[in-house]
């Protein structure tokens, strides 16, 4: 799938370049972005270490594992291959917790934290598993609960008038990931090669 | 009241983190005896690999989506989705900043200024478009993100779910908006 999208995408680019005159620019920015790419992971050492550092505290004291029961009804439904006290739950609620908050920054570490602990649970390294999928649509679409500090700065005052609409916004966006991830992974196309 | 039930949460939301970073700690130290600088350090060691980990396939994915946007692709795209979108209601002025969203955090940013600017913050394309902006997230960027950091390559339909749902948004942002604002 991301095969043929990431060469469509590239093909595309180099065709519609050389056809619209702007295929300078187009190598301009694949330079450009490569090096962008770099320097965001790079910048993404310090916030990742902060967080990580903390959530390796609340695992050790067992806040984790009280967070991740207390949420076991929506979880158990949403991820019914993990088991529900596995850590992975706890850093996925803590994620999707970030998420909610509006906190960006904490968000990205702490969900990298649960792919690696979903990674453990996965036969098939190089392959997604469904909860893995699953936590990854959830988050493109993006719960929130807040305002972006961007768009409020960007607003001024008629940021209060979009607070309701988002939320409305991001709940149908959510839903709809939630339902196309449960139907897409039976089908033929998508399901995982040891279930039928 | 919504006005207040805003300030009060983007007031609320500065003391979180502080709040966090000091009540894990506490709770681990007062409550469950953690030798709590050593785990940090401890955990914290994982932030260098997991952020080299990710550089080879984010550098795939932005190096695709910025030649995309650089070669006038994206508008070729817009045209062609034009027609349809304005049978169903979608405000053209709204449709690169949808087309962009899932593609390039940075770049819708810029377009929801160019509409802030062009429009004023109080008028209807630039609300719909906020709305668009805080509703979703930068689909392209968060899976090569998420899964990199694992070294999945395969992500069976995580990108088709996430695109259905940006389009899901990006349609309800203009219809919650047109319908409440």
């Amino acid at each position: 799938m991301l095969n043929y999208i990431w060469f469509g995408m590239i093909a595309i680019s180099v065709v519609a370049g050389i056809l619209t005159g702007r295929i300078e620019a187009v190598t301009a920015e694949a330079i450009n972005m490569a090096k962008t790419a770099v320097e965001i992971s790079i910048g993404l050492i310090g916030i990742m270490a902060l967080w990580l550092g903390i959530m390796k505290i609340a695992e050790a004291s067992g806040l984790i594992r009280i967070i991740a029961r207390g949420l076991k009804p929506i979880t158990i439904r949403l991820f019914p291959d993990v088991p529900a006290d596995h850590p992975a739950i706890g850093s996925i609620v803590l994620n999707m917790s970030a998420n909610v908050l509006g906190l960006g920054n904490a968000a990205t570490p702490l969900g990298l934290k649960a792919m690696e602990e979903l990674q453990e649970l996965n036969p098939k390294k190089n392959t997604a598993t469904n909860a893995m999928v699953m936590f990854l649509a959830i988050n493109t679409s993006s719960v929130q609960l807040i305002v972006p500090a961007t768009v409020v700065a960007l607003m001024g005052v008629a940021a209060s008038q979009i607070f309701i609409t988002t939320i409305l916004a991001t709940t149908c966006s959510t839903v709809t990931a939630i339902i196309m991830v449960k139907v897409l992974q039976k089908t033929r196309r998508f399901r995982l090669e040891d279930e039928s | 009241m919504i006005e207040s039930i805003v300030g009060s949460l983007n007031a609320g939301a500065i003391y979180i983190i502080p709040l966090l970073l000091v009540g894990i700690p506490l709770y681990a130290l007062a409550v469950k005896k953690v030798k709590v600088y050593e785990v940090f350090v401890e955990g914290a060691k994982d932030g260098f690999t997991i952020a080299v980990r990710i550089i080879p396939y984010l550098v795939a994915i932005l190096v695709a989506v910025g030649m995309f946007r650089a070669s006038g692709a994206l508008d070729l795209l817009l045209g062609l989705l034009a027609p349809v979108l304005n049978l169903m209601g979608f405000p053209p002025e709204n449709l690169p900043l949808a087309l962009m969203r899932p593609l390039s955090g940075s770049g819708s940013l810029g377009l929801l200024t160019d509409l802030v600017n062009e429009h004023g913050a109080d008028s209807m394309p630039a609300k719909i478009g906020a709305t668009m902006f805080g509703s979703s997230e930068t689909t392209f960027y968060v899976l090569a993100v998420y899964f990199g950091s694992v070294g999945v390559t395969r992500s069976r339909h995580a990108l088709v779910a996430g695109l259905t749902a940006d389009a899901v948004g990006a349609l309800s942002a203009v219809y919650i908006c047109l319908l409440l604002l």
